[in-house]
């Protein structure tokens, strides 16, 4: 299975059984000092974000920056930003496992679980945007006292359903993936409150043939449902502006470059969490060179189809001979927050360039750069979208301009500290790599030594 | 490498499992019922007032009109409490010992209204008009319950939003002739076609907008 002159996704000299030792040992063995600094750094940060949603909830939304015209703000760029950050997950667990992509295996894990962290923090948006978030349940359709339904012809309503099927299938598919491994742990931990709670979340696994028969069916069933998401979730979350009648939203454009944006952010967001794990937990002989080489071409395929987009948009602006929309791109380049856009385009454009070099793809600390680049280009591109298209409102006289206050930066950076504090936590306490898959490739990858051969 | 679960523990996951969803079961029919209980809504809770008015007595008893007291029915959106002044016309002659009226006297010397306990409280986000209900033919009857028979004042229906939409979305169900809306006892012989042709007669639109009640 080794392709010439490409790099082998499984580093040489594996067995089985030293992928098991050398992946369960990281749950299983104290955590080196790093883990605790940083993950008391990010704690620190969900505490900031929990002191700013009770300030938040005490005081009301005009703690934020939000005003007439610009009544969308923050909640909705981290929401949209996050809800594509977990697309990768999604995408590399369903869609290369359909595709039967072996280098998926040592990804698919963290990816997945970082789709998750990252749609609980997508999810949080639009819960303290309602204002009342006591009464966010008001957008479930269900037997209520009001008697009336949400309004279906809205497509936040859309977004409800979207979102939490997505977390709700992306959890199932973690979790049906996690067992055989979690199985593993439950033999190898030595404390018995170790054993209990590995021995209870695996459900009674014992690796029989029903049970790897069972658990092959679910997860193709899984994958077979997640596949429509990758797609679906991301189309719903760009009706929100696309249905709106706004210049700058009101484009046909939106779901796809949508949908290749959100893959763009979430591949960047799974070489940010990479390189830098794939280093501290030494793990370079699973996550190796081939994977950073795979996931940079797919961020410079999307990367391309999102700068398409872009350009859609000026071309649609003109071909449409309509004012308001000429108007919209003129102010987006010229207005007073062009920088924004310009920095857009440095992030999103310009540095997944980098990426045509095979240089650039196989040096981790290069990718990572690029990677950030190209996280902070997809939060600036939803602040585009959401910001410049209202601050100009179709009269004058109603202009306005926006900044988010510190509230919101509290909210939104404490929103990163929760990721982060979920992700080393699941590092802490789950295999990062699924370990059966990586016994299942291993034999495939190893070529045989000289020696072998010869007997 | 010793067993960490005991065989029982099999039986115990299928259990529970099923005991899950029995338990989420219960605990929505909880929530349901709750929501549409009398500890939300104070539907049929008798309230603790300053005096214990009757309504059976005044109504049934005696024979007053509900305009007699709640004058401005007709004209307002609200009601009316009646002013101690309405309670003396007659408690000047009879009564005029009693120890149970002494807050209706005392706030007739002082002019310091009697601080009523509110019974129909909607809530402040919703605009209610009791002329428009009378004017088209709703009685009293309707919303506030068998008021003539309630020696002490308490809140007939639910109030819920449901309730309110049962009627706005079918008036015919409810339409009564104007000259029976202070009736306490009308019952229609045939509301099905009374009701239709009340609903042509007095112009009665199911209003079902949002910003007809939540302005």
């Amino acid at each position: 299975m080794t392709t010439p002159g490409k790099p082998p996704i499984v580093a040489p000299g594996h067995s089985p059984g030293s992928v098991t030792d050398q992946i369960s040992s990281i749950v299983l063995t104290r955590m080196p000092r790093w883990w605790w600094a940083a993950f008391g750094a990010s704690f620190a940060l969900v505490m900031m974000l929990l002191f700013a949603l009770t300030k938040l909830v005490v005081e009301g939304t005009g703690i934020w920056g939000l005003n007439i015209p610009v009544g969308w703000g923050f909640a909705i760029i981290n929401f949209v930003w996050w809800i594509g950050i977990g697309h990768a997950g999604t995408l590399i667990s369903a869609i290369l496992l359909l595709l039967r992509q072996d280098w998926r295996t040592s990804i698919n894990r963290f990816a997945e679980a970082m789709t998750l962290f990252a749609v609980a923090c997508a999810g949080l948006f639009p819960l303290i945007h309602v204002g009342r978030p006591w009464l966010a349940y008001w957008l479930l359709p269900y037997p209520n006292t009001m008697d009336i339904w949400p309004q279906f012809r809205s497509p936040l309503v859309w977004d409800v359903f979207a979102v939490t099927t997505y977390a709700t299938v992306s959890l199932l598919f973690w979790y049906v993936g996690l067992v055989p491994d979690l199985a593993t742990l439950r033999d190898r931990a030595r404390q018995r409150l170790a054993k209990i709670t590995y021995g209870f979340l695996s459900m009674g696994w014992r690796g029989s043939a029903t049970h790897w028969h069972n658990y092959e069916t679910s997860y193709l069933l899984l994958a077979g449902l997640a596949t429509p998401l990758v797609v679906s979730v991301h189309t719903v979350v760009s009706f929100d502006f696309a249905v709106g009648q706004l210049p700058g939203w009101h484009a046909t454009i939106f779901p796809p470059y949508f949908v290749a944006g959100a893959i763009f952010a979430g591949f960047a967001m799974v070489i940010t969490l990479a390189v830098p794990l794939r280093s501290l937990f030494d793990l370079k002989d699973f996550i190796t060179i081939r994977h950073l080489q795979n996931m940079g071409k797919i961020m410079l395929a999307t990367g391309l189809i999102v700068a398409y987009g872009y350009v859609i948009e000026i071309f649609m602006a003109w071909y449409s001979g309509n004012w308001f929309e000429e108007f919209m791109i003129l102010n987006r380049i010229q207005g007073p927050y062009r920088m924004h856009w310009y920095a857009l385009l440095l992030c999103n454009v310009l540095a997944p360039q980098l990426l045509w070099f095979k240089r650039v793809r196989s040096t981790p600390a290069l990718l990572f750069v690029v990677a950030m680049f190209v996280n902070v280009g997809m939060w600036l591109e939803r602040f585009v979208i959401v910001v410049t298209s209202l601050h100009r409102d179709f009269l004058p006289s109603s202009w306005g301009m926006y900044a988010g206050t510190r509230w919101d930066w509290a909210i939104f950076v404490g929103s990163i500290g929760l990721f982060l504090a979920l992700l080393f936590l699941f590092v802490r306490f789950l295999p990062m790599i699924s370990i059966f898959e990586m016994r299942t490739i291993v034999p495939k990858t190893q070529t045989r030594g000289p020696e072998e051969v010869s007997q | 490498m010793s067993q960490i679960f005991k065989p029982s523990t099999n039986t115990l996951a299928r259990v529970s499992m099923f005991g899950a969803l029995f338990i989420l079961a219960i605990l929505a029919w909880v929530m349901v019922t709750l929501n549409r209980s009398s500890l939300a809504t104070r539907q049929g809770i008798v309230l603790q007032q300053p005096v214990p008015f009757s309504h059976d007595h005044h109504v049934a008893g005696l024979g007053i009109s509900c305009l007699y007291c709640h004058t401005t029915v007709e004209e307002s959106s609200f009601a009316g409490i009646p002013p101690s002044a309405t309670c003396m016309n007659c408690h000047k002659l009879i009564w005029n010992e009693s120890p149970m009226l002494e807050p209706v006297r005392e706030s007739y010397r002082t002019g310091q209204p009697i601080e009523w306990t509110r019974v129909h409280d909607l809530p402040d986000f919703v605009y209610f008009d009791h002329s428009i209900h009378v004017a088209k033919g709703i009685g009293c009857a309707s919303c506030h319950g068998r008021v003539d028979q309630m020696p002490l004042m308490y809140q007939a229906e639910s109030l819920q939003m449901e309730w309110c939409l049962d009627c706005h979305r079918a008036p015919e169900k409810y339409v009564r002739p104007r000259a029976e809306i202070y009736n306490m006892d009308w019952v229609s012989a045939d509301q099905a076609t009374e009701g239709a042709r009340l609903i042509a007669d007095y112009n009665v639109q199911s209003k079902l907008s949002c910003s007809v009640c939540h302005r």
